[in-house]
Order: C-alpha cells, then sequence, then structure tokens
C-alpha cells in the first residue's frame, strides 16, 4: 500500500472540495436563478470535462500551465517554481476538471427550490445573505452534498489529466491512481489489488453516504 | 400621506396602468380575470416585480420611485406577503417559520412572539409541525402568522384562499374578518372570486389587462358598473342597448326606449334625452309573475317571452327568457326553487316577468361591435 499516494490522494480531495464548494454554490446559484443570453454556452463550458477525453483536457491545462504559457510565466515569478508537475498545479487541475461535477449538482438544487419561496424569505425581512443560510442552501443541501462527494471520488479516481499535468511525482504529485498504474506496471499485482480494492470500498460508501443523506434530508421536507 | 399609494404604469411586457390608494385598516380587493396583472401589482408593492414606471409609497415611505431612482429592497420593505402557494419554508416547522420574519430578537422572546401569532390563528399546539405534516388550511394560516410577524406596514394577501377546500375557507373568512378589526394597516387582496371580495372588502379595483375599470366600494361595483366592461366582469348578463327618451323628475323616472318596449327606470338625469345608453338588471331583480293569477307589481315594466334555457342549483333556479319582440334578446332571472316549482317553470314555457325599475341601471353605450 502506497500510504505516501494515498495521503495525497485524500489531501488533493480535500483541498478541491474546499475550493470548489464556494465556486459551486456561488455559480449553481447565479446559473440557476438567472436566464440571460449566452448561458448555454457558460453551461456547455461547464460541462466540457465530462465530455473531454481526459487527455486531451490535459494536454490543453498541460499548455495553459506550462512556463511558456502566461499563467505559467506568472506563477514561476511569483513563487520562483513551475506550476506543471507540482501538487498547486495538480490542485489546480484537479479543480478545474471536477468544476462540472460540483456545479451541476447544485445548481439543479438551487433551482428546484420554489421562486415563492426565496421571496417569502425576503418578503421576511432576511438579507440575501441570511435568504441564502437560512433559507436556501438548507433546502439546496443534498445537491451541495452530492457535489462534494462526487468531486471527491472523482478527484481520487482520475488518472488522466494528472498523468499529463502532474506526472508521477512521489509525495508530490504521485496520487493513488498512479500509483496503481506504477504498481501494475512493476508487477507487483498485490499492492494494486489491495489499493483498489480500498479505493473501490472507499467510493462506494463515500457515494451510498451521499445518497442516503439525501434521502433523509429529502424525507425530512416531505 | 397616510396608507398605501401605488402608481404603476408600462406598456410592456406586462401592459400596466393604475393608481390606487388604500388606508390603514382599509382591505382593498383587486379583483379580475387571470392576466389581468393583479399579482403583478402585489409583486409590485412588494418590490419582487419593478415596472417601468413606478411609485409604492407607504406612509411618508417611499419603496419604490423609478422617476427618482428610488428602489427598497423586498427585505427593507416592511411587508407582509402570504402567496397563492403559501411559500412556506418547508424545511421549518410551523414556529421557526414564523420565527423567520421575527429578525433579531432575542430566541426566547422571538419563540414567545411566534407563539403568540399562532395562537392568533388558532394554531395552538401545531407549533413543532413542519408544513408537510399541516393541511392546506393550516398552512395557510401559517401564512398569514408569519406576514403578521413582520409588523408589515402592508398586508398582502395573493390569493390566499384559493388552494384550501369549501369549508375551510368559510372558516378563514371569519378568521380574516374578525383579525382585521385588530389589524390598523392597509390590507390589499387579490383575488378572481367576486364573491370573495364581497364578503370581505371595503373597497375594490375592477381590474383588465393591467388597467382599473372600476374603483369603489363592492356592492357599488356590482349594482352600478361605470362601464358595459366592468358590468361583464362583475358577471352582469342582462345588458341591453337602449335610447333615454325623457325624464320625469316628478315621479323619480328616466324613460328608456328599449325597441320594443317602454321601460322605466328610477331617475338618472345624467343621461340627456336622445342619447344612446346601455342598461343593465341583475338576474335577481327581475321578477316572474305568477303564471295561475295575476298579482300586484305586474305593471312595472312587464315583459314576456319562452324560456330557453332553465337550470336548477341547488335551492335557486336561473333561466333564461327569449323576449317577445325585442329581436329575441335573452333575458335571464333568477326565482328560488319552490316559486319555479309552483309556476312550473322549464325551457318551452311562456311567462311574464317585471323589471324592477329601482334596479335598472344606466351605463355609456357599448361599442358598436358589442352592442346588444
Amino acid at each position: 500500500m502506497d500510504w505516501t499516494a494515498l495521503t495525497l490522494s485524500l489531501k488533493l480531495g480535500a483541498l478541491t472540495i474546499l475550493v470548489l464548494l464556494p465556486v459551486g454554490i456561488l455559480v449553481g446559484r447565479w446559473l440557476a436563478y438567472r436566464s440571460f443570453k449566452g448561458k448555454a454556452w457558460i453551461e456547455a463550458a461547464i460541462a466540457l470535462p465530462l465530455v473531454l477525453p481526459p487527455t486531451v483536457f490535459g494536454y490543453y491545462l498541460l499548455v495553459t500551465f506550462g512556463a511558456a504559457s502566461p499563467l505559467g510565466h506568472l506563477w514561476q515569478g511569483a513563487f520562483g517554481r513551475q506550476l506543471v508537475f507540482s501538487f498547486e498545479g495538480l490542485l489546480l487541475a484537479s479543480v478545474i476538471f471536477n468544476i462540472p461535477f460540483a456545479i451541476q449538482p447544485i445548481q439543479r438544487s438551487f433551482e428546484a427550490i420554489a421562486p415563492d419561496v426565496r421571496e417569502a424569505a425576503a418578503c421576511c425581512g432576511m438579507t440575501p445573505w441570511q435568504s441564502l443560510r437560512r433559507v436556501e442552501l438548507p433546502l439546496a443541501w443534498p445537491g451541495v452534498m452530492t457535489a462534494m462527494v462526487l468531486s471527491f471520488a472523482h478527484t481520487l479516481g482520475e488518472f488522466g489529466i494528472v498523468l499529463m499535468v502532474g506526472g508521477s511525482i512521489p509525495g508530490e504529485t504521485r496520487t493513488i491512481a498512479i500509483s496503481i498504474y506504477d504498481r501494475v506496471q512493476a508487477f507487483d499485482d498485490a499492492s494494486a489489488a489491495k489499493m483498489s480494492a480500498f479505493l473501490l470500498v472507499l467510493s462506494l460508501v463515500a457515494v451510498a453516504l451521499a445518497f442516503g443523506a439525501s434521502r433523509r434530508i429529502g424525507r425530512r421536507f416531505g | 400621506m397616510r396608507g398605501l399609494g401605488v402608481s404603476l404604469h408600462q406598456d410592456t411586457p406586462i401592459p400596466l396602468a393604475v393608481d390606487f390608494a388604500c388606508a390603514p385598516g382599509e382591505m382593498l380587493a383587486l379583483v379580475g380575470p387571470s392576466g389581468s396583472g393583479k399579482s403583478t401589482i402585489l409583486r409590485s408593492i412588494a418590490g419582487l416585480y419593478r415596472p417601468v414606471r413606478a411609485s409604492v409609497q407607504v406612509d411618508d415611505r417611499v419603496w419604490e420611485d423609478t422617476a427618482s431612482g428610488t428602489h427598497v429592497a423586498t427585505w427593507q420593505r416592511r411587508v407582509g406577503l402570504v402567496p397563492q402557494s403559501y411559500a412556506l419554508f418547508p424545511h421549518m416547522t410551523a414556529r421557526a417559520n414564523v420565527e423567520a420574519a421575527l429578525g433579531d430578537r432575542a430566541p426566547a422572546r422571538a419563540t414567545k412572539r411566534a407563539d403568540e401569532l399562532l395562537a392568533l390563528v388558532n394554531l395552538h399546539g401545531l407549533e413543532n409541525r413542519r408544513p408537510a405534516e399541516l393541511s392546506g388550511g393550516q398552512q395557510q394560516r401559517v401564512a398569514v402568522a408569519r406576514a403578521l410577524a413582520r409588523e408589515p406596514d402592508v398586508l398582502l394577501l395573493d390569493e390566499p384562499f384559493s388552494a384550501v377546500d369549501k369549508l375551510t375557507r368559510g372558516r378563514l373568512y371569519q378568521e380574516l374578518a374578525g383579525m382585521r378589526t385588530r389589524l390598523a394597516m392597509p390590507i390589499v387582496l387579490v383575488t378572481h372570486d367576486l364573491d370573495e371580495a364581497l364578503m370581505l372588502a371595503d373597497s375594490m379595483c375592477l381590474l383588465q389587462r393591467g388597467r382599473i375599470l372600476q374603483h369603489g366600494k363592492p356592492l357599488d361595483l356590482v349594482h352600478r358598473p361605470a362601464t358595459v366592461d366592468a358590468a361583464r366582469l362583475v358577471g352582469q348578463r342582462n345588458i341591453f342597448p337602449a335610447r333615454v327618451i325623457g325624464h320625469d323628475a316628478a315621479q323619480n323616472t328616466t324613460i328608456l326606449d328599449w325597441r320594443d318596449y317602454r321601460l322605466e327606470a328610477h331617475h338618472q338625469p345624467q343621461w340627456p334625452p336622445g342619447t344612446d345608453v346601455s342598461w343593465l338588471i341583475p338576474p335577481s331583480r327581475v321578477l316572474l309573475h305568477r303564471r295561475d293569477r295575476p298579482s300586484r307589481g305586474e305593471a312595472e315594466n312587464p315583459v314576456t317571452g319562452t324560456i330557453t334555457a332553465f337550470v336548477a342549483l341547488g335551492d335557486a333556479t336561473i333561466s333564461t327568457v327569449r323576449l317577445d319582440g325585442s329581436e329575441g334578446r335573452a333575458l335571464t332571472f333568477h326565482a328560488s326553487r319552490h316559486v319555479a316549482e309552483r309556476n312550473d317553470l322549464a325551457v318551452g314555457v311562456t311567462v311574464g316577468v317585471s323589471i324592477l325599475r329601482e334596479a335598472v341601471h344606466i351605463m355609456p353605450a357599448s361599442t358598436p361591435a358589442r352592442r346588444g
């Protein structure tokens, strides 16, 4: 068992969620409530990571993050190290490829809140922030939960993009998925099997817990 | 100014041209068919909709004034809204729903006040139920309690009785009527139910396509609509064209030429002789002549005809009579069931009726296309 890779994967997953949660809530809510010209294009762009092959997506991220790119250049100037093949670069890539998994469930759950319930919150004297905290988020919670679990599980399992952007540097960019691949390459079937089984159980438990929690909340609201 | 003053004007997307006021303690009903802009007006008062040109003022506070660019956000307006669907917060108990509108009070005080308000709407004992565990009528009452918790400057009721059964509705009417005596704020009630407005409201705005056709006391609007359009909206069916022949002030009479009939109405001198007008008679003010023997009162605007439609609705009956002569005009009248049975009313029967002169109401002639 490659504990370093597992810890790295868990850390990557947790940080991805941490970054994506506020983004998902803000963007998901915005898309749920507003209609405007070009909304379909924004939604299509958000869904892109779902349909693009990971290698294609990873290639573009690699180009965008590379030292020759403005972003890579800026990063290098600010932190004195390159963005690609670093944990930070991997985190950024992870955040980007998880965008649809985070935003879509949250958007759907905000869309499901009846507009007159939101209006009632305003009529009760709640500021937009209070309305979000006391009415909208509790109602959208199943979607937020789903978004977090999907993003986390997806981060643990992502392979192509990680390999393209991060490579396989132990303790820096070698995630558990990459580690499993490495073990298989090295004919270390026992380790690969152990890690695969662990990932399988972890994913199953996480998703089952999320579904269960969503249903419990759904029942509570009748 | 005391009370609510509203002025909303725009051409698109929803046409609006309304100006009205509602005094503290007054209940104003906005009545009209669907699509007449009733709910949009209510939403504009709450700040949930912003017409192109709008002014909404409560006492001395300006909530909306497009001329000066003033817009107070909904959450900053003290407005109590009871929406058609109640829009209770589904994840909160009845008590928490009411507390949500109480602002930043200390929790203990908020709970006490919420329970008081729930008791006021007769929901004592149901404080811990969630909306899904309450009946439609109970949900409506939570919504009223929540609206009152805001200590609103204006109370807005958007078809609040449309989603409850008839029995519950009757009880809620009584409750609202009772509560009204204790509330000293303008109350605006949106409804498409004329009877509801007649029962509850002090005044009434009749709306059509975003315009006020008439504003006045509910009974006046029903019995004395200003125009043929307004008359049709309040459900008047006996509307006919005629010409004013003359007036007899001494007899308190205005005389109309209604094709084959000479019709006497109570004195309405604002219509000069020779004017083409429309007139109406409520179906309840057309009196059936007894068919077995003559009776008193038959001299009052008597007309005869043949019943072409007869419907019994519980204890009441509605008959439509095609009048002899007069181009076969149809006159509708109401009779109680026992009167109908005693007189053997049925389709094909010839009857005589009197059009009561006191109830003949004259209006401007309708446009030629709608004439008759």
